[in-house]
């Protein structure tokens, strides 16, 4: 695995003076495509989103390496069909390097309106990694709720309002999910860790067979966050539980950072705009019970990964 | 179909399953068991992600076909106009059938006619022959350069989708050899120059590229009546962009589309026998339309019943819209008039052929167009 430094001397994916908000995470991890693994020829694909806009506005380019977009729901389906011409054409020995499969959506894109075909793509087996960057709401058309947006928060097709705290319910667990389709490697990753995500994203590359991986991306209008901030929210959702880290490896979890410190998830919440209005005493109970699904969510997963110990302690003895 | 598709080996083919065109795919995908073909088939989750998978593998460099029905289409709709406007020549044999609701699984048009302004173009089909004949064709006139647009080949679901007609096969490798190898134009899967497919494009270049997009279509027209000539000279069938079928010197006319034609083509030689000047004009291309071609074999003609197997509520047929406006300039308009038939796959059969013969003859001789327009055999009125 090359350092840090020596991938941003690579050729990345991404150019600059593309269009996304200042501060926004993204580019971190379209810059690394094509700087975690050596011997591929990386193509890419975009679901409609913030990324797809800002990165391509006729007749400019941000992108570096091939790249397609056709529309919003619908990116694990035309990067299925990338990837089979590919290999079609490898077969017919009109191709002989090989090549690896980037698709990207936001979490509009993918848990929401771009579930079926993620599900689809993976079931199948394509030789495709998706990469969902999770900032919480349909950004790219005004902060509206999608299923990954926390309780509580309020989006603009949820308002805090006389009647409502925001987001009723809790948020969908895409990564678990993913995980039940049987595929080689799920990841959650969170953007203010270049090096997890890069480690992350090599494995997933490298892999033969589909791959996805979860990544926490702030998103500094829809957060209501400082734009200077992002890394330090990110950093903070992992440090409060509230975003683990951990990858599934042919069904077996793997927790890769434990908190040292139990940091209560209002310290991350509070820092946004977006949860802002959870800190009038009536909302404790709000505050609360986000509490509690942040430790649910933690303490199954850790009961997972003991699971996954204890079997491979069995198995030597 | 699926043997068309088998002859012309395409690279991909994604594919969902939908009465009446699952045939096609479940056939082909035995040939592809088989090792028949190169072809990998991608058996996608839905119809939309069949066309998402089409647009993905033409981008990618290679030659794509699929097929569908009905529901199907319209599930694809949002990808058929991505499908045709990032100019992917993909081949689409659609089986037609009625649209939903009440759901109902016989021919009608009222898929392909909605689909209409999606930039695909739309070419039909009498019986299994011409069918064949046009999906062979379809791959050429796709990707001719000139072109390079999404054709989608139509025939009746079960009237010839589930018949057993007679019909000539071709050589295999004449079918190769006439449509060629597929020629790629900035492939996704070129890492040396790479390209940004599906980029934001707004009011500064898009309507530049909708020009582009109306030009290619435009073209389709002599490209068309081109390959159908070549085709012709291989394979000896003549192919125009509409049929004229005892127009020469007929009085009076029905214009219609797919397997309806066969027995109008009957009933015309029966009343011909008799004396009775009747013609047939047949649309193979309704998607580029040729209207000054149709208002040049009108010529002459005094009255025309344009039949539409589809509607469009609260106005006239689309096939009726089209025909007269190619009529508008003509210096001798003949009398129109509209009917719409077999909806839902309600038979028409030759008696009612020649009531509809009956029934313009007495409005030519009364010099007077009753009903504009009417439903044919209805209950109700």
């Amino acid at each position: 695995m090359p350092s840090l430094q020596e991938m941003a001397k690579k050729d990345g994916a991404f150019a600059g003076g593309h269009r996304m908000c200042a501060g926004c995470p993204v580019p971190i991890f379209t810059k690394m495509l094509t700087r975690v693994t050596d011997g591929y020829e990386i193509v890419a694909g975009n679901a409609t989103g913030c990324l797809e806009v800002a990165s391509s506005i006729f007749p400019y380019s941000a992108w570096k390496i091939p790249w397609i977009h056709t529309a919003f729901e619908n990116v694990s389906a035309s990067m299925s069909g990338v990837e089979t011409m590919y290999r079609v054409l490898k077969k017919k020995g009109k191709i002989t390097k090989p090549y690896k499969f980037i698709a990207m959506g936001g979490d509009g894109g993918t848990y929401d309106i771009g579930l079926q075909s993620l599900s689809g793509a993976m079931e199948r087996g394509h030789d495709l990694v998706y990469i969902c960057y999770d900032n919480g709401a349909y950004m790219n058309t005004g902060v509206q709720r999608s299923s990954a947006t926390p309780m509580g928060a309020s989006t603009t097709t949820t308002p805090k309002g006389e009647q409502s705290f925001g987001r009723q319910g809790t948020r969908k667990d895409l990564t678990r999910i993913m995980v039940a389709h049987n595929i080689g490697y799920v990841a959650q990753a969170s953007i203010h860790n270049p090096v997890d995500l890069s480690e992350k994203l090599k494995k997933a590359i490298e892999l033969d067979g589909p791959a996805f991986i979860n990544l926490l991306s702030p998103c500094i209008p829809g957060w209501k966050i400082a734009p200077d901030l992002a890394v330090e929210v990110a950093r903070l959702g992992v440090e409060t539980k509230y975003w683990p880290m951990y990858e599934v490896i042919d069904g077996e979890y793997k927790i890769n950072y434990t908190p040292e410190k139990d940091i209560p998830v209002s310290e991350w919440m509070f820092l946004q705009g977006r949860f802002k209005h959870l800190q009038k005493p009536e909302y404790k109970d709000v505050v609360d019970a986000f509490q509690q699904e942040v430790d649910r969510n933690w303490n199954w997963l850790v009961r997972q990964a003991e699971a996954v110990k204890l079997l491979s302690t069995e198995a030597k003895n | 179909m699926s043997e068309c598709m088998r002859q012309i080996n395409p690279d991909v083919v994604p594919a969902f399953p939908i009465t009446p065109s699952t045939q096609v795919i479940e056939d082909f995908s035995q040939f592809v068991a088989d090792g028949k073909v190169d072809t990998e088939i991608i058996t996608v989750e839905s119809e939309h992600s069949a066309m998402s998978a089409c647009i993905g593998a033409a981008a990618a460099g290679g030659r794509v076909m699929t097929a569908t029905s009905s529901a199907g289409m319209a599930l694809m709709w949002e990808m058929l106009y991505v499908a045709s406007s990032m100019r992917q020549p993909i081949v689409m044999t659609l089986i037609n059938r009625a649209m939903s609701a009440p759901i109902n699984i016989h021919a009608d048009h009222s898929d392909s006619m909605g689909a209409r302004d999606a930039g695909w173009i739309q070419l039909y089909a009498e019986n299994n022959q011409e069918a064949y004949d046009n999906l062979i064709m379809a791959i050429k006139i796709a990707e001719n350069m000139d072109v390079r647009l999404p054709v989608m080949v139509c025939m009746d679901g079960f009237i010839i989708s589930h018949c057993v007609q007679t019909m000539q096969l071709e050589d295999t490798e004449k079918i190769r050899l006439f449509v060629g190898e597929f020629a790629s134009t900035y492939p996704v899967l070129d890492t040396e120059n790479p390209a940004s497919w599906g980029a934001l494009d707004l009011q500064d270049y898009y309507m530049e590229h909708k020009r582009a997009q109306h030009m290619a279509m435009k073209n389709a027209k002599n490209v068309i009546k081109k390959v159908s000539g070549e085709f012709a000279d291989i394979f000896g069938r003549k192919y125009e962009l509409f049929e004229s079928y005892q127009l020469e010197d007929a009085e009076r006319v029905i214009i219609a589309i797919n397997s309806v034609c066969g027995e109008i083509k009957e009933v015309i030689d029966e009343r011909r026998e008799k004396g009775d000047r009747v013609g047939l004009l047949k649309i193979r291309s309704f998607r580029p339309f040729p209207y000054e071609e149709i208002a040049a074999a009108l010529e002459g003609v005094k009255i025309v019943t344009v039949l539409d197997r589809s509607e469009s509520m609260g106005a006239y047929g689309p096939l009726f819209t089209e025909i007269r406006t190619a009529l508008f300039n003509a210096p001798q308009k003949p009398m129109v008039y509209n009917r719409i038939f077999g909806l839902g796959g309600r038979e028409l059969f030759m008696s009612d052929i020649h009531d509809i013969f009956e029934e313009n003859k007495t409005y030519l001789e009364t010099n007077r167009v009753e009903k504009m327009f009417d439903y044919l055999k209805v209950r109700g009125g």
